[in-house]
């Protein structure tokens, strides 16, 4: 069976500086993978390699088989693979339910319509608000998404980013800046959402990565240096050297 | 299941909400455009009126790219032109009345020049509409001036600085109209107006038109949701480029001639104006926009020499201090009304209407002494009896002291209100 | 021969005038984010200015003084103006210079009226300097050559060899480090704003009286500035010289070429009596840099010599 998602010593290089060097990563479908790293380690352009941001030096990415490294952001989208921002990336101007329907819209099939009234689509309407409900969203659908508080953006970006239906999920450090109860609502609603989907996540926060995920890979100076299971990376010398220090042993 | 499908039904706007929200004010413009002619206007008047409707179309069809897609242009007269001049062509092929042409109406001739619009939206947008921003506003410029360069060297097609003139009486007549006397015309026009509202509120209510949103707000969002943003401001593009070729039909019909002139900077800017000052956060603001600055254009001209300066100030007034333009400013007050805080607000609003009444005061007796001035056939600005000349101490104190007073107050009402 | 020659020089000096004006507009569009679009109009001021002040006193003074009355005028529409825009985002900063070039326009008109002034050629200039092929090359142009030539000298003393010069590159590259540095950006971008401005003045004191001093001026220098800039690349002073001499010199020998264009296109069956084949080079003058323009967006985005994309 082919791998959902699978990076073959991928490169990437700012002028001189190497980010990337030399990434190979295989993300078997239904899977849940962490990546962890320390700050500058490559973890963002490693995401915005996969999902098109950013064109890779050398070296591939393939989605379920499929070359995708050089396609365009949304070309890469409609294949079905989604991503979020470490940042906030909504459509501020906007309602909450506005922007989860953007997210909709294409994967419904409407394209560029400009022949149909947004408004008589019903099932779009519906999946909108299913989408809304799954993420808690759904009594603040008429607020302006420039309004909602902090945690709410973040969850609103999540929304944006599964409201499509892709396969493959790319989360980037969704509880970011979030309290306890707000990171751990911000995990039930991943793990609810990432069921029966591809996760490929970037988080800080020890105690999500472990909970969370089946497998996870430790990037150090834009190399992965070690992949396994939690059991595994928790056991491993070189990551506890490199990286983990003491914060394995307070998640564990 | 159920219970969220009910939360969803409320959250979607119930059709009463609808109706009353997007049907009503329809029907009511509707109203409005047949109730005119009852009031018996005079044939200026209706001339007035007529072109106050082109420049709502036109308006309209520019917000679609400044309000809803975030597109400024500097060119976009360009399309209303190229949609007039086609227009026009169509109209002398009409009166010649061989076959086909024989067989159209004059009354169709925004059709024409929305199809016009459309091609040269898609031919001209599809290099420039890779870029959005400050590249694009220099591309329309660049583009526009080119455009109309070129409008002034091919005689053939755009007549020289003469123009080209057709005539509206030709072709059959469509719904008894020979649309000779200017109220029939008024007709046409009203009728194309509706149909130019009607069309551009109806695309903002299309997926696309929503997506155009999106990508004003966050075009890399856009990308990541499966959308390409240049496409979709390319389509965007287009529909504008439609919109104001509709337009230029109507301008066609109404004023029988075309100019080069009509596709450079200066109608492009005039519309930027009207556009903004009447709000470009709101559907009906450049329809406020056009009315107004149609208005000023045709009647403060009358009044004084000085009225393109008086446009400039309140241009650059807007941009300033009401970025949401006059239909900000409707709905602000329509807003505080109806939530019952007038008696809050109501000193505050006092304060600043009288300061802005004596900043006025000042400014245009400044411009009016200093226009009569400039020309030196020692005219003097007499207003309600008084005798304003230069060495006149008066005319400086007017010039001056309200100007002071009136900036303090409308500073004072600001910083109670932010309290 | 003759011609080439003269179109040459002339197209030099009028390339300088353009670099004047563009560099002002450079420096202020990458430090700032603004597209000035009443940089011409500062430049028609100064022209205006300095024909006002030459009544009084002499077209010397005139020289140094227009240019520093128009950087105050800059300064005070930064401060009280574009600073107070800058919060809303580039378009309305960009919407309010548009305006302004508007209110410039007009108040010139109410203050010079509406036809051109008989802003001349200073008495000691007016001379020729020599004679080429039997054609007499008037002073006063190498004279504008030669206060470009020091303003060029002066610019790139103050951008290399100054403190001040060195915050100015570092914000140009940087725009957002400068400010953490410790600098105070309001009073840079203010100076900025007001140097950039009296540049554009010091163009139209030299330039003013070289060609014409009336209020279309300004709207027919300012989209060709714009291009000069973009052209160039946006926040690349060696872009805009590079563009402001190719633009120069591509529209004075155009305007020199009588050449029709079924001339050129003859072989392609263009006939010398149809519309288009009538068309001269000279004819299209004036349409060459908004086509140069829309080339290099669609080509190469970045412009001649840009770093940064537009």
């Amino acid at each position: 069976m082919t791998a959902s998602l699978e990076l073959t010593d991928l490169h990437k290089s700012f002028g001189p500086a190497k980010i990337i060097q030399g990434v190979n990563l295989s993300v078997a479908r239904g899977e849940r993978h962490a990546i962890i790293g320390p700050n500058g380690a490559g973890k963002s352009t490693l995401f915005n390699l996969i999902s098109g941001r950013f064109m890779p030096s050398s070296g591939e990415v393939r989605l379920n088989g499929a070359l995708i490294s050089g396609k365009k952001p949304f070309e890469i989208n409609r294949m079905g693979l989604s991503r979020s921002f470490q940042v906030s990336n909504i459509f501020t101007n906007m309602t909450v339910r506005e922007n989860v329907r953007c997210g909709v819209l294409h994967s419904m099939g409407y394209g560029y319509s400009f022949w149909r009234n947004i408004g008589n689509l019903r099932e779009v309407s519906e999946k909108t608000a299913h989408i809304l409900n799954e993420v808690g969203l759904l009594e603040k659908g008429n607020t302006p998404a420039a309004l909602l508080p902090y945690a709410d953006q973040r969850t609103l970006e999540i929304a944006i980013t599964i409201a499509g239906g892709a396969e493959v999920i790319l989360l980037d450090e969704p509880t970011a800046g979030m309290s306890h109860s707000e990171t751990d609502r911000a995990v039930a609603l991943i793990e609810k959402a990432s069921k029966g989907k591809t996760l490929l996540i970037v988080e800080h926060d020890m105690g999500v990565v472990f909970n969370l995920a089946d497998r996870i890979s430790v990037l150090v100076y834009g190399e992965i240096i070690a992949t396994g299971t939690p059991e595994q990376i928790r056991g491993d010398a070189r990551v506890r050297e490199a990286y983990l220090g003491e914060e394995a042993e307070d998640a564990a | 299941m159920t219970d969220m499908t009910a939360t969803y039904a409320a959250l979607e706007p119930t059709r009463a909400e609808k109706f009353r929200q997007r049907t009503v004010p329809l029907i009511l413009f509707a109203v409005v455009l047949l109730v005119i002619p009852l009031f018996n206007p005079s044939r200026s008047m209706v001339t007035l009126l007529n072109h106050m409707g082109i420049t709502i179309v036109f308006a309209l069809s520019y917000n679609m790219l400044l309000g809803r897609a975030g597109l400024l242009s500097f060119g976009h007269a360009v399309y209303m032109g190229l949609g007039g001049y086609f227009a026009v062509h169509v109209m002398n092929w009409v009166a010649e009345g061989s076959g086909f042409w024989g067989a159209v109406p004059i009354f169709s001739m925004p059709a024409f020049g929305f199809g016009a619009g459309a091609l040269a939206g898609a031919i001209i947008g599809w290099p420039s509409c890779r870029r959005s921003g400050t590249p694009f506003a220099m591309i329309s410029l660049g583009v526009a001036e080119l455009v109309a360069a070129a409008g002034f060297m091919f005689d053939s097609l755009f007549g020289g600085e003469m123009g080209i003139s057709a005539d509206r009486m030709g072709g059959p007549e469509f719904a008894g109209l020979s649309l000779g006397p200017v109220d029939e015309v008024y007709w046409f026009i009203a009728f194309w107006t509706f149909i130019g509202v009607l069309g551009t509120y109806a695309f903002t209510r299309t997926p696309l038109g929503k997506l155009s949103e999106a990508t004003r707000d966050n075009p890399e969002r856009v990308e990541f949701v499966g959308y390409n943003p240049q496409r979709v401001r390319y389509l965007v593009f287009i529909f504008a480029g439609a919109f104001a070729g509709m337009a230029g039909g109507m301008s066609a019909v109404q004023d029988e001639i075309f100019t080069p002139e009509s596709l450079s900077l200066i109608p492009s800017g005039a519309i930027l104006i009207a556009t903004y000052v009447g709000g470009i956060r709101y559907f009906t603001g450049p329809i406020m926009g056009a009315i107004v600055m149609t208005y000023m254009g045709s009647n403060l001209s009358d009044y004084t020499v000085g009225w393109l300066l008086y446009l400039g100030l309140m241009f650059v007034g807007v941009v300033m201090f009401l970025p949401n333009g006059i239909a900000g400013i409707v709905y602000g007050t329509a807003d505080t009304l109806r939530a019952g805080r007038l008696g809050e607000v109501w000193q505050s609003w006092l304060l600043r209407l009288a300061g802005l009444a004596l900043i006025a005061t000042s400014v245009i007796t400044i411009v009016e002494v200093a226009f009569r001035w400039s020309e030196g056939y020692g005219e003097v600005f007499e207003p309600f009896g008084l005798h304003l000349g230069t060495d006149n101490p008066l005319t400086w104190a007017l010039g001056v002291l309200p100007l002071v007073l009136g900036v303090v107050m409308v500073m004072k009402a600001a910083k109670g209100e932010s309290k | 021969m003759e011609t080439l020659v003269f179109a040459l020089l002339n197209g030099v000096i009028y390339g300088l005038l353009l670099f004047m004006l563009s560099s002002g507009l450079t420096l202020i569009f990458s430090m700032m984010g603004v597209l000035n679009f009443a940089h011409a109009s500062f430049y028609m001021l100064g022209a205006y200015l300095a024909f006002t002040i030459m009544e009084g006193t002499s077209f010397w003074i005139a020289l140094f003084l227009a240019p520093v009355l128009v950087g105050l005028v800059g300064m005070v529409v930064e401060r009280y103006g574009l600073r107070r825009v800058h919060a809303q985002g580039h378009v309305a900063e960009l919407l309010f210079t548009f305006g302004l070039a508007y209110l410039i326009d007009e108040v010139v008109k109410i203050f010079w009226g509406r036809t051109a002034v008989n802003y001349r050629v200073p008495e000691l200039l007016d001379f020729p300097l020599f004679t080429l092929y039997g054609a007499q090359y008037p002073a006063y142009r190498i004279f504008i050559l030669f206060v470009a030539a020091f303003m060029l000298v002066a610019l790139w003393y103050l951008l290399k060899k100054t403190r001040a010069g060195l915050i100015i590159q570092a914000a140009l590259t940087h725009p957002h480090m400068v400010g953490s540095l410790g600098h105070n950006v309001p009073l840079i971008f203010m100076s900025v704003f007001g140097v950039g401005c009296a540049l554009a003045g010091l163009a139209g004191v030299i330039g003013g009286n070289y060609f014409v001093t009336d209020p279309a001026m300004a709207v027919q220098m300012g989209p060709i500035v714009f291009v000069v800039v973009v052209v160039g690349g946006l926040g690349s002073l060696e872009g805009a010289f590079v563009a402001a001499m190719l633009i120069g010199l591509l529209q004075t020998s155009a305007i020199s070429i009588n050449a029709s264009l079924a001339d050129i296109f003859g072989f392609l069956g263009l006939g010398p009596h149809t519309e288009v084949g009538e068309i001269t080079i000279a004819s299209m003058a004036p349409m060459l840099p908004f086509l140069l323009l829309v080339l290099i967006l669609m080509i190469r985005p970045r412009g001649l010599m840009g770093e940064r994309e537009v």
